[in-house]
């Protein structure tokens, strides 16, 4: 019995510190990778505030818009941001409110007018009535640097490819605009209400691809290309806030917090075998066994770890152990009043069990709403915090007792020993 | 620490952090709350000047950039070689001049970051924040009166609302800055003292178990009896907790600074008034209400 108890003692010992291994140092097992929580490609995303970047906020300027109208929204920025190359790029959306965070990008305005812009692209005769529409008429924009026509200087422009019954209309446009009196025989070409260009028309044009010229330098030609190409936003969006983060502010934020935390599990350790003894080591095992298992949690959901996350996690640190003091101040009670240890461990489980159930579920209702409240540092910290909460009471109850009763087994004959 | 009779002494336990409170106050009315840009709108810029300066030359180049009507706040941040400079919106072009202007000056790695909101977003954000709170309180209201009862649910509360303002009036006395980390700091001290409070009136639930009035049996006694029997672990958790943040605050980079201080504060407040305020109030109420029923 005492062997049986040794042996799965020491095998959980192992089992935390392998948990911790493969949580912060990772595995390599036959095509099976993981870099531990720290794997740039595989572990924590690194959120705006630790790695640098843009965060945007944008508002829908329509009262109440629909799901699926901010599904297009959200479509035709992960268009522009593919198109622009940011591929890190990550998006999220809270009713009207789309926040969108573009790691290691520090042009924020830029990034701003890109993806801000309505991008509603029309054709319009001298009249102002629109000939074709960049929504349904066109089928493709790319970006070329080149002679335009055979007599021009090279310079940047863009092509546009037109649909089938497109090239059709333009064609009708062409003719009409080539019969009008001079001034008037035009056709211009208007992005959210401001003309680019307003090319004269000669003659009829019967053609699949059109050109636009303007004062473009490649990268304006570029960045209206791909928004032609992303298609248009269904309403106007206004910017409501904006933050720039330099790489090198966050860059210490990280392994500051990480040390504190290191140091801090290491002290709790302390305090938890100074006050609970053989106990307390027990709880320091469960506790090993809780940072292995947040470590994996975080990194296997690829968090998106922002500072008010490590707030979170560093918080939960020590409250982790508030459910083992719990436990063990009833223990201690208990075998105060006379009970053998057996006793003790049991009804000091028993009796503490309620209190660690609500004390536990009043702060998870809490991050529940802080995580509904949709704003963005607060979410990071309800998640992780709540994470804490829910691993904490597995590692502290169920890990605990099981610790406990082998323990026991070990028939101890010196209360203090045991725990106090 | 055996004798100490809480609940007779409940109004005097009291004073302490209503003393908290009215300075917080004092510093509220002659200093105000320093509100970031999230909640109130405007531009917050961290910058780098890579050794000491003066505010006032920080706040001049703003000025003279961006006109009287930035209205720039300079504050040291750090280890005073950095500054965070606090103004009202402005258009994009006005922006892009002067963070060339404070690159010219300071270097091209001056800029460390930006932040704008727009009032309106900060007036959201404001209210949201608000609004969150308050059904967080009532959701965890709700379920304290269900695992409980009403008289703990308020008393809870009570106890509540004395932390919320101290920790308002430690925002107020450090001027440590009020944005979304102020709300996270604020709702872990809810969680943290409803939490204690919790386990405390736990113990007293499980004591009232062998009241009987009739048998000549003092409320009062049981309660404190209960918050004694209960000590041992509010104490131990309160310094687990405080490890980790005090740990925080000390190596911490300056915004996880911001949010540790406070929560420091707002831990200490929150164990203080689950044990002087919650039971021994509602100990004082149960008690009116045995008596009434006697009569």
């Amino acid at each position: 019995m005492k062997k049986k108890s040794a042996l799965l003692l020491i095998l959980t010992l192992i089992i935390a510190i392998a948990l911790n291994w493969v949580a912060f140092v990772g595995f390599d097992v036959s095509g099976f990778k993981y870099g531990g929580m720290f794997d740039e490609e595989r572990g924590i995303r690194k959120g705006i505030d630790l790695a640098g970047g843009s965060v945007i906020s944008f508002e829908a300027s329509k009262e109440n818009p629909t799901e699926a109208e901010m599904d297009i929204v959200e479509a035709i920025f992960n268009a522009r941001l593919m198109n622009a190359g940011y591929t890190e790029a990550r998006i999220s959306r809270n009713g009207g409110q789309i926040t969108v965070e573009i790691p290691s990008v520090t042009d924020t305005d830029e990034a701003a007018s890109l993806l801000g812009s309505t991008a509603k692209l029309t054709f319009r005769d001298a009249d102002n009535n629109i000939v074709l529409d960049g929504a349904t008429d066109i089928k493709n924009a790319e970006y070329q640097f080149g002679q335009a026509s055979a007599t021009s200087a090279s310079e940047a422009y863009v092509q546009l490819t037109l649909t089938t019954e497109a090239v059709s209309k333009f064609a009708d446009a062409t003719r009409k605009a080539a019969a009008e009196s001079e001034g008037r025989n035009y056709i211009s070409i208007v992005m959210d209400e401001n003309e680019i260009s307003r090319p004269s028309v000669k003659e009829e044009i019967n053609s699949e691809t059109c050109i636009i010229q303007g004062d473009f330098t490649p990268e304006t030609a570029q960045q209206l290309a791909n928004q032609i190409k992303s298609g248009q936003l269904p309403f106007e969006l206004t910017t409501i806030s904006k933050e720039t983060i330099g790489a090198e502010l966050g860059a210490d934020a990280l392994p500051t917090s990480m040390k504190a935390a290191a140091i801090g599990i290491i002290i709790i350790m302390l305090f938890m075998i100074i006050m609970y003894r053989m106990c307390g080591l027990l709880a320091s095992i469960a506790m090993a066994i809780y940072v292995g298992l947040i470590a994996l949690v975080l990194g296997l959901m690829r968090v998106n770890l922002s500072l008010s996350g490590i707030a979170g996690i560093i918080t939960s640190l020590g409250m982790a152990v508030d459910a083992n003091v719990i436990i063990f101040e009833r223990m201690k009670e208990e075998l105060k009043n006379g009970k053998t240890v057996k006793a003790s461990v049991e009804s000091g489980f028993n009796k503490a069990f309620s209190a660690i159930l609500d004390s536990n579920v009043t702060t998870i209702i809490s991050c529940v709403v802080l995580y509904l409240s949709g704003i963005g540092t607060i979410r990071g910290f309800a998640v992780t915090l709540g994470l804490g909460v829910v691993i904490s009471m597995f590692t502290a109850i169920v890990v605990t007792k099981f610790l406990l009763k082998q323990l026991v087994r070990f028939n101890i004959k010196n209360r203090k020993l045991f725990c106090a | 620490m055996k004798n100490i009779k809480y609940t007779e002494n409940r109004v005097k336990f009291l004073l302490l952090p209503i003393l908290v409170i009215v300075v917080g106050i004092v510093m509220l009315f002659t200093r105000g709350f320093n509100f970031d840009t999230e909640f109130v709108g405007g531009i917050r810029m961290q910058i780098n000047v890579g050794s000491d300066f003066e505010n006032q030359e920080i706040a001049d180049l703003v000025t003279e950039v961006a006109g009287e009507v930035a209205a720039p706040v300079v504050q040291k941040i750090g280890d005073g070689t950095q500054a965070t400079i606090k103004m009202s919106e402005l258009d994009d072009e006005t922006k892009t001049k002067l963070e060339a202007a404070i690159t010219e000056k300071y270097g091209e790695e001056a800029v460390m970051s930006v932040n704008s909101a727009s009032a309106s977003f900060g007036a959201q954000v404001q209210r949201k924040a608000l609004i969150y709170t308050i059904i967080a309180i009532l959701c965890i209201l709700a379920y304290i009166a269900v695992r409980f009862e009403v008289k703990s649910a308020v008393m809870a509360v009570f106890a509540l609302a004395i932390n919320v303002l101290v920790m308002m009036a430690v925002y107020a006395i450090t001027y440590k800055p009020l944005n979304t980390t102020f709300i996270a700091a604020m709702l872990t001290v809810v969680g943290y003292s409803i939490n204690n409070t919790i386990v405390i009136f736990d113990r007293i639930r499980e004591n009232m178990r062998g009241f009987n009035a009739k048998k000549g049996h003092d409320v009062a006694e049981f309660v404190d009896r209960s918050i004694n029997e209960s000590m041992g672990r509010t104490i131990n958790t309160t310094i687990t907790t405080l490890i980790t943040v005090i740990l925080l605050n000390i190596l911490g980079v300056n915004s996880i600074k911001d949010f540790a201080f406070p929560l420091i504060a707002g831990v200490i407040a929150g164990a203080y008034t689950s044990i002087f305020v919650a039971s021994p109030f509602w100990a004082a109420w149960k008690k009116a209400e045995v008596e009434n029923k006697k009569q």
